[in-house]
């Protein structure tokens, strides 16, 4: 696999590097800090990887995805998967008290995020297909309390994410949409756990055997599949009713 | 032990014992270090050495910070950041034909506390504590500096940071040494000893001729049974002797809740130590084994520190000196049984003799471990058995501690004061500090 990492340096980003590097698999990781990817691709070559390359690329700046996605595509010779693990969160408390950061959280998750996965699709439909991977969340499925906003944006990236998997998979993109449950990260600490947390690792592995099968959805850690099946049925009385 | 009525953020070691505190964690921990008081890892020392001073109320976690900075496949030499975790290592060095340079009983640990508490394993009496094999240390003083540590360069602070528990600086970064293995898996031998006596014999035996010793003994058992126990020895296996293939990382169930206070028990843990013991054949078993299996037993159930119930447990650990004879140990495994620290895992092993570190725990001797419920009763038990230490010449192991009293602990270290010494120079100010270091009073 020779894959394009957009939030790799990072959280279960991080952990799914260092599970293709430990395969022998080519990465190149996009990031904000010069220091850091150097850091984490130097991490990789140690581990694996067959060979590691790193670009600068911001999500919350639009203008530098297309060139990062080229010079991304020169450095491995040609790329045939693309991942997005970046995001930000923001807890329903504290967007509602910042509107500057609200707005932040909303670009940078929907819009930006999406905007990059755009030129991600144009570049791997251009050479016959590939792979997409982003990264949305169980906040998505439902309208729930805690994270109103944060929901939002995930719920909006789902749903281009699969009407991308429906729309371009005969042509070759196996796009697939990484929800994640609660998982023991850097964007998570100070939140109260709830039961069947992750660790980035196992969360890592669950992803990457679904991006191998060509699966167009996976929850992770698995049983979050269930746990949100169930959230799904619930009606909108109870939902009212409900803390989580 | 937690305490209900309490109001916000609750932490504990290991042994669920809370006392308030939060944890922050970055990948960034030069930033995250930034004016902390406190670093901790996966916080995997049993009580309150991973605890915040309740004046402080946050401890930096590095555990997210656990990258591999270099590695010289030459010679064995690696450099990684603080949190990098010896699970870690193992799944990316033992199929490289590396390990650890020591065997400690769980690998949910970092670099940073395998240097704070210098760590010791079942190889201790050929290979020494982990410090011994640290070429350098880079650490965050606490003025905010950051320097570099080892035995040329600032070797007082190198020598006070290896099983100074965290309070000489937070550390950032560990280079060291691993040794060569001729294949990941292990060859082993266990065997049952019907008493203490040829239990310890069988100890030392077996140290001239395996890299790794160590064993279980119960700790209940009548007069006569008391302290037969099983006996585990091992090596790497040779390329031929070797399973074929690599080690699959073994899958580890979790206990998925506390179990009630009365599953431990005088009586279950009676029956349990029985069990053990009268499971294993009566003559010696040889066999090849995966090295989780050899290595970390107690890992094979995630949480299985939610089997003592909500009041938690502590471990007492102690490493009584050869000075004090067989007949030392036996009157400590004596005086256990009648304290009533009743202990599923009773672990002895030898320790050889003490390596740099200035607080580093083992000295030459033996090492007892044994984990009892923190209920009603436990600070008499380990007052008692602290008594018993002190006159044997003993000392405690601080990464298990919870209970002992700072009068105590002082008895125990005439080598506090050179180590308090070298505190005071490096932080003046006495910033950095832990639950535990305020309750014994070590700065």
């Amino acid at each position: 696999m020779k894959a394009v990492i957009l939030g790799g340096t990072r959280g279960i980003g991080r952990s799914l590097a260092r599970r293709m590097a430990g395969r022998g698999d080519t990465v190149h990781l996009l990031g904000r800090h010069e220091g850091d990817l150097k850091g984490c691709a130097e991490d990789l070559r140690i581990r694996g990887a067959r060979a590691v390359s790193t670009g600068l690329c911001d999500l919350l700046a639009p203008l530098t995805f297309s060139a990062a996605l080229d010079a991304a595509d020169a450095a491995m010779s040609g790329f045939d998967t693309v991942m997005v693990t970046a995001g930000l969160f923001g807890a329903q408390d504290e967007l509602e008290k910042d509107r500057v950061r609200t707005v932040e959280v909303l670009t940078t998750n929907f819009t930006n995020t999406i905007l990059f996965c755009e030129e991600a699709r144009t570049r791997l439909l251009a050479r016959g297909g590939g792979r997409l991977v982003a990264f949305s969340s169980v906040a998505g499925e439902r309208g729930r309390k805690p994270v109103v906003l944060y929901g939002a944006t995930k719920a909006g990236l789902s749903a281009y994410l699969e009407g991308l998997d429906h729309r371009y998979r005969a042509q070759g993109l196996i796009t697939t949409t990484v929800k994640p449950g609660f998982v023991r990260t850097g964007m998570t600490q100070g939140l109260k756990e709830p039961p069947f947390a992750g660790d980035p690792d196992d969360v890592a592995a669950t992803v990457l055997a679904a991006v191998d099968r060509g699966a167009p959805v996976v929850y992770a850690p698995p049983i979050w599949a269930l746990v949100m099946m169930v959230i799904r049925l619930l009606p909108r009385a109870v939902m009212r009713l409900v803390s989580f | 032990m937690s305490d209900p009525t309490a109001e916000g953020p609750q932490l504990s070691g290991w042994g669920r014992v809370f006392g308030p505190g939060r944890e922050v964690c970055s990948e960034d921990l030069e930033a995250l270090t930034a004016g902390a008081s406190l670093t901790r890892g996966l916080a995997r020392s049993y009580g309150d050495s991973s605890l915040p001073h309740v004046d402080d109320g946050v401890v930096a976690s590095c555990r997210l910070a656990d990258r591999i900075l270099s590695f010289d496949e030459g010679t064995g030499v690696i450099r990684a950041e603080a949190g990098f975790s010896l699970l870690q290592l193992n799944r990316t060095f033992w199929k490289r034909g590396f390990a650890a340079p020591v065997a400690p009983g769980t690998q949910f640990i970092t670099l940073g506390g395998m240097v704070s508490a210098d760590v010791h394993g079942k190889d201790h009496h050929l290979t020494g504590g982990f410090g011994a094999h640290v070429s350098e240390l880079r650490l965050r003083l606490a003025g905010g500096d950051i320097v570099t540590a080892s035995r040329t360069g600032n070797a007082d602070l190198f020598k006070a940071a290896i099983g100074g528990m965290g309070l000489l600086g937070h550390i950032l970064d560990v280079t060291f040494k691993m040794p060569r293995i001729p294949s990941a898996w292990v060859a082993i031998e266990t065997e049952r000893m019907p008493d203490l006596d040829s239990y310890l014999a069988g100890l030392r035996a077996a140290a001239k001729r395996f890299p790794f010793t160590m064993g279980w003994i119960d700790t209940l058992g009548a007069s006569g049974k008391l302290g037969r126990g099983i006996l585990m020895r091992g090596r790497w296996a040779e390329a031929h002797e070797a399973r074929a293939g690599v080690p699959k990382p073994l899958r580890r169930p979790g206990l998925p809740f506390v179990l009630p206070d009365f599953a431990i028990s005088r009586f279950t843990v009676s029956a349990f130590n029985s069990l053990y013991y009268g499971i294993h054949p009566s003559t010696m078993r040889r066999r090849v084994e995966h090295p989780e299996t050899f290595f970390y037993p107690l890992d094979a159930i995630r949480n299985w520190n939610r089997l003592y119930g909500q009041s938690g447990f502590t471990q007492y650990q102690c490493v009584i000196p050869e000075a004090a004879g067989i007949d030392g140990v036996g009157s400590f495994v004596a005086l256990l049984q009648k304290t009533g620290g009743s202990s599923m895992v009773s672990v002895i092993k030898d320790c050889s003799e003490e390596g740099e570190g200035l607080l580093s725990f083992p000295l030459k001797g033996t090492s007892v471990a044994v984990d009892f419920p923190a209920r009603e009763g436990v600070q008499r038990i380990v007052d008692t058995l602290n008594a018993h230490l002190i006159e044997l010449g003993g000392r405690i192991y601080l990464a298990k501690d919870r209970f002992t009293r700072a009068e105590d602990f002082q008895k125990m270290e005439p080598r506090l004061e050179s180590w308090r010494a070298v505190k005071r120079k490096y932080d003046p100010s006495g910033r950095l500090r832990s639950a535990q270091s305020a309750r014994l009073g070590l700065a």
